[in-house]
């Protein structure tokens, strides 16, 4: 069941030319192609209904909704009837109830009343109820839900329960799954009385192939389907609508609360990014919020070796200042700096970069961006002229071709990899390139026409590859380039590509791929008419992550893909709010909006509204700050929401660098990695706990609202304006909107942003200003934001990290659905059920060779370090790669990651690591102390094939 | 980190042209104290550079 007080029109919305008609009296003006269910909800008419919801098509099955139409015989389904002009319809009459009232007490009789436990969540108990049905004429032995085998209710899943004996076979729940989520895992098994809904071949919920994406439940019109919190706390009694703080594609949501505490979380329908759907961390994986691990208390300690002390916020803020400035008088101004974070929101990335560069007079501060989508910002700026993505993500829906390269939407950006999985049915074309098998190759109805399976470091020899047969086979777009681009870099770079060294045959020792598939798939891609491509961490997190954003931005703009809906090039940003970190200024050579510290102009305006002189120099990123650290010019960290000592390469690097701080300050929801070598400890609060902005993937601004009251009494922002104030520069924001107007005025694509306009339109994609005053949907329409495109030659240069006889072996790294990152949030959440471990995916010929079998435990050494994993043995990886996640702490993934990184960006090139693997008899001593200090958890390991559809 | 930068300038066919590449870049992105740093390396005999990132930071401005 939906949401609270949402008003459900029966059949999705359509688009055609305007007709009018009567219904019940009323004169009513619709599209074309609207059903008369609709028609009627929309005047306020409501038909009743049982199988129809405005998210699905329309069905047909239950019966309730006949209407009479003047002039036609018999009752029509008001659902499957489509509204035409000057059409007359009755919605009641005497003749219409008795039947409804017939057809539900068949329904009854499946159902009896009270089989609900609450009727107001019911639909069929509601609607009966209001038809006068008590009781059914037809309730009796021979009726269906007594012949029914007695099954008892299903609560495998976490999070929601299946109740069969509730169940109508309205088969909403099936629908929602097929057409919603594209995941095909419900089914109807049986016939006539003996129908009921089953999740694969009658398997319990959480063994199937169910995503637990949560659309069937909230699909389902009865009890049957209801999630386990709403069960308990019951019906919400307000909402608040939100932003999900996970991946980027940035959902819609609306917290729904009950006596103060969120009791159920559902996708806002009126969501532009998401369009009504969410997945299993959005929906339910919110818990850790109130998890009792959160740290609500300030705490200090004098060294990483005393035990931590609590204090007051003004005490813990104090100390800190007092420190930084004692560190600042004695090695200098630029001996500290401070880190933003993508998991906060825009107001706070704003003022940590704020407090940096004006409180601590430093350029020194940089954000977790810098590990994942950097290369992402360096690149498109470089060759379209804007740090960001082309598109919104419906424009999918108008794609002929679509490449997905070193990105596995379905387990890192499932809403968005459901809308393209739409699009994919309807007939669009598929290219992936990427090492692994991503589950976008092969699931239910969506193939993959071509599956470049390149050897992991070899994206940029892949991507000239597919440029010269681009180039030489004549299937550029002249004229686009001729009008868009600078004609001596197309020059350039034509020659440069169309160069046999360039071409696929030459390429196939170095990528693996065959030189006929990667033709193949150029010109399936340049015909499209519409290619868009989407990509990933497997892109930038690399030696040339640049050069290959770069070489993406070439092709698009050779084949003409760009400025249209349909086309583009769209990075998949990992966290929430990474597009809005990086737009606010937080990398250490630039301002909000892009714009690099040397531009006098630009500094003159922040002096100018900041009172205070700002530096002209680019300052450190993360890498040269661990760096500096260890050489002894770098001795304090404010570090906002981030785990560097989880999250980056090398840990071994990263600790050292961490331990010779004299302060680190963290501000965090939980004990991170980071805080053991921490002095100050500032708690954090969640998404949940204040108001803000995040900017999603498509350079979407959607308000973050506050729900409940932070836990540790004060939102992030108020930390960062208390700790400038202790630092001698007055912050005096009264609420989160104030720092937005205050971005506003300095950043010329976002002028026209405030939390109005935002409330009012629902969110803007910037840029938003006097030129497009509601935001702008698609980038470089007409022309590029650079003026004329730059095409850049893009040589392949080969990593340094490469196989030996001692390291035979490439790994790479990813995400699976159900965690999240460094598993932070999700670690502390029923998502364990379905993933409670790293493990280490390795090809059953290294399996075979090694003497390993599935579930030994292998140890893992790379030239960086070693580690233990449990191994799982697929051809989900190609031979000679293997490949992990690094959700766990517990699995040391990033002790074994070099600090090879993009030449342009220091984005750490996580995705080759060169490695050998054998098996041990157990896990190593640091990972079975760790293990043993944890608390006991119920956890189990179950994959739900939405990861595992291949080998 | 300035031979893989070079590596990337390489490219271009103009060797002027690709040192000044890799001289703006560092230029542009790379903190005081790290070009100080490499402006000595290139001063105490550029040992492991290659030809074209030696060439980009003889250019570079000096750091005060």
């Amino acid at each position: 069941m939906y949401a609270k007080d949402y008003h459900d029109l029966g059949t999705p919305v359509t688009n055609g030319e305007s007709v009018t008609l009567e219904i019940d009296g009323a004169t009513i003006t619709v599209p074309a192609g609207t059903s008369i269910m609709r028609a009627a909800a929309l005047a306020d008419h409501d038909v009743p209904k049982l199988c129809a919801t405005d998210t699905l098509r329309q069905f047909g099955s239950c019966r309730v909704c006949l209407v009479e139409i003047e002039g036609r015989k018999g009752f029509p389904a008001s659902c499957t009837t489509e509204v035409t002009a000057g059409m007359k319809v009755r919605t009641q009459s005497e003749a219409l109830a008795k039947m409804r009232r017939g057809v539900l007490e068949l329904y009854v009789s499946e159902h009896p009343m009270g089989t609900c436990d609450d009727a107001s969540r019911c639909e069929l108990e509601k609607l009966a109820g209001e038809h006068g049905i008590g009781e059914s004429r037809f309730a009796g032995p021979k009726t269906a839900r007594h012949v029914h085998t007695p099954k008892p209710v299903d609560a495998s899943n976490p999070y929601f329960s299946f109740d069969n004996d509730s169940c109508i076979v309205c088969s909403r729940c099936v629908r929602a799954c097929e057409e919603t989520q594209g995941t095909y895992a419900l089914t109807v098994q049986g016939r006539g009385l003996q129908s009921r809904i089953v999740a694969s071949q009658n398997d319990p919920f959480l063994e199937s192939e169910c995503v637990s994406c949560g659309a069937c439940v909230e699909a389902c019109p009865t009890g049957a389907l209801m999630e386990k919190s709403v069960i308990t706390a019951g019906l919400p009694q307000q909402a608040f609508p939100t932003t999900c703080a996970y991946c980027g594609v940035g959902c819609a949501l609306i917290a729904e609360v009950t006596d103060g505490a969120v009791s159920r979380m559902v996708p806002n329908r009126d969501g532009r990014a998401n369009q009504g759907h969410a997945c299993v961390k959005g929906r339910f994986a919110y818990g850790y919020a109130t998890h009792a691990d959160r740290v609500t208390k300030p705490l200090i300690r004098k060294s990483i070796t005393d035990d931590w002390r609590e204090v007051s916020w003004d005490e813990a803020i104090d100390y800190a200042a007092s420190e930084f400035k004692r560190i600042q008088a004695k090695h200098g101004r630029d001996s500290i700096g401070g880190i933003t974070s993508s998991r906060c929101t825009n107001e706070e990335t704003f003022l940590v970069q704020k407090l940096v560069r004006a409180a601590f007079g430093t350029n020194n501060v940089d954000t977790c961006a810098r590990v994942c989508h950097s290369p992402t910002g360096y690149g498109l700026k470089h060759t379209l002229g804007e740090s960001a993505g082309t598109q919104e993500f419906v424009s999918v829906q108008h794609a002929d071709v679509i490449m997905v390269i070193g990105a596995s939407p379905t387990e890192a950006h499932p809403v968005f990899a459901s809308q393209m999985k739409r699009r994919l049915r309807a007939g669009a074309k598929l290219i992936v390139v990427d090492p692994r098998a991503i589950p976008l190759v092969k699931s239910p109805h969506v193939e993959a026409d071509y599956h470049l399976r390149l050897l992991p470091g070899t994206n940029v020899a892949i991507i000239n590859a597919l440029a010269h047969v681009v180039v030489t086979e004549g299937l550029t777009r002249d004229d686009y380039v001729a009008e868009r681009c600078e004609k001596d870099s197309w020059e350039k770079w034509k020659k440069f590509v169309a160069d046999p060294i360039n071409s696929p045959e030459a390429m196939e020792p170095i990528t693996g791929v065959k030189a006929e598939l990667i033709r193949g798939a150029a010109r399936l891609y340049a015909r499209g008419p519409n290619g868009a491509i989407y990509y990933g961490l497997g892109v930038t997190e690399h030696s040339q992550g640049s050069t290959m954003v770069m070489g993406i931005a070439n092709l698009a703009m050779a084949t003409g893909n760009l400025g249209r809906e349909g086309v583009g090039v769209s990075p998949l940003r990992g966290q929430n709010n990474v597009q809005g970190s990086c737009d606010m200024g937080s990398f250490p050579h630039e301002f909000s909006g892009y714009r690099h510290v040397s531009d006098d102009a630009t500094r003159a305006l922040f002096e100018s509204m900041w009172k205070v002189q700002l530096g002209n120099e680019p300052g450190l990123r993360i890498p040269n700050m661990f760096e500096a650290a260890l050489d002894g010019s770098f001795k304090g960290m404010y570090i906002q929401g981030e785990d560097l000592a989880q999250s980056d390469p090398n840990t071994s690097h990263v600790t050292a660098a961490l331990s010779a701080l004299e302060c680190l300050v963290i501000q965090d929801i939980f004990h991170n990695e980071t805080a053991k070598y921490a002095h100050v400890f500032l708690p954090g609060s969640s998404f949940l706990e204040k108001d803000g902005t995040f900017t999603n993937a498509e350079r979407r601004i959607s308000r973050v609202r506050k729900v409940i009251e932070p836990l540790a009494g004060l939102a992030d922002w108020e930390v960062t304006v208390r700790l400038s104030n202790a630092m001698g520069y007055p912050m005096s924001y009264r609420h989160p909107s104030e720092i937005m107007d205050e971005i506003a005025a300095l950043t010329p694509t976002f002028t026209g942003v405030t939390f109005e306009k935002i409330d009012r339109l629902g969110s803007i994609q910037w840029p938003c200003n006097a030129k497009a005053p509601e935001g702008t949907p698609t980038m470089h329409v007409g022309q590029f934001v650079r003026g004329k495109g730059k095409f850049y030659v893009t040589a392949y240069v080969p990593t340094t990290e490469r196989t030996s006889s001692k390291y035979p072996l490439l790994l790479t790294t990813g995400r699976v659905l159900t965690q999240y990152n460094v598993g932070a949030q999700t670690r502390r959440t029923q998502n364990l059920a379905w993933h409670s471990e790293d493990r280490l995916e390795l090809h059953p010929h290294d399996a075979e060779a090694r003497g390993i079998d599935h579930g030994d435990w292998v140890g893992v050494t790379s030239r960086a370090g070693d580690t233990v994993l449990r191994v799982e043995i697929t051809e989900r990886v190609a031979p000679g790669v293997v490949y992990t996640t690094f959700h766990f702490p517990e699995s040391g993934a990033n002790l074994i990651t070099t600090e090879n990184s993009d030449w342009a960006t220091n984005c750490p090139e996580y995705k080759v690591t060169a490695v050998q693997v054998v098996k041990v008899a157990q896990p190593a001593a640091w990972q079975r102390r760790r293990q043993a200090a944890m608390p006991a958890s119920p956890r189990r390991r179950r994959a739900p094939r939405e990861e595992s559809p291949v080998g | 980190m300035a031979n893989d930068i070079a590596a990337f300038f390489d490219a271009e066919p103009d060797k002027v042209a690709a040192a000044e590449g890799v001289r703006f870049h560092i230029s542009r992105y790379w903190e005081p104290r790290m070009r100080r740093a490499i402006i000595a390396h290139v001063q105490n005999g550029a040992s492991g550079l290659t030809p074209t990132a030696r060439a980009a930071i003889e250019k570079l401005t000096p750091v005060a």
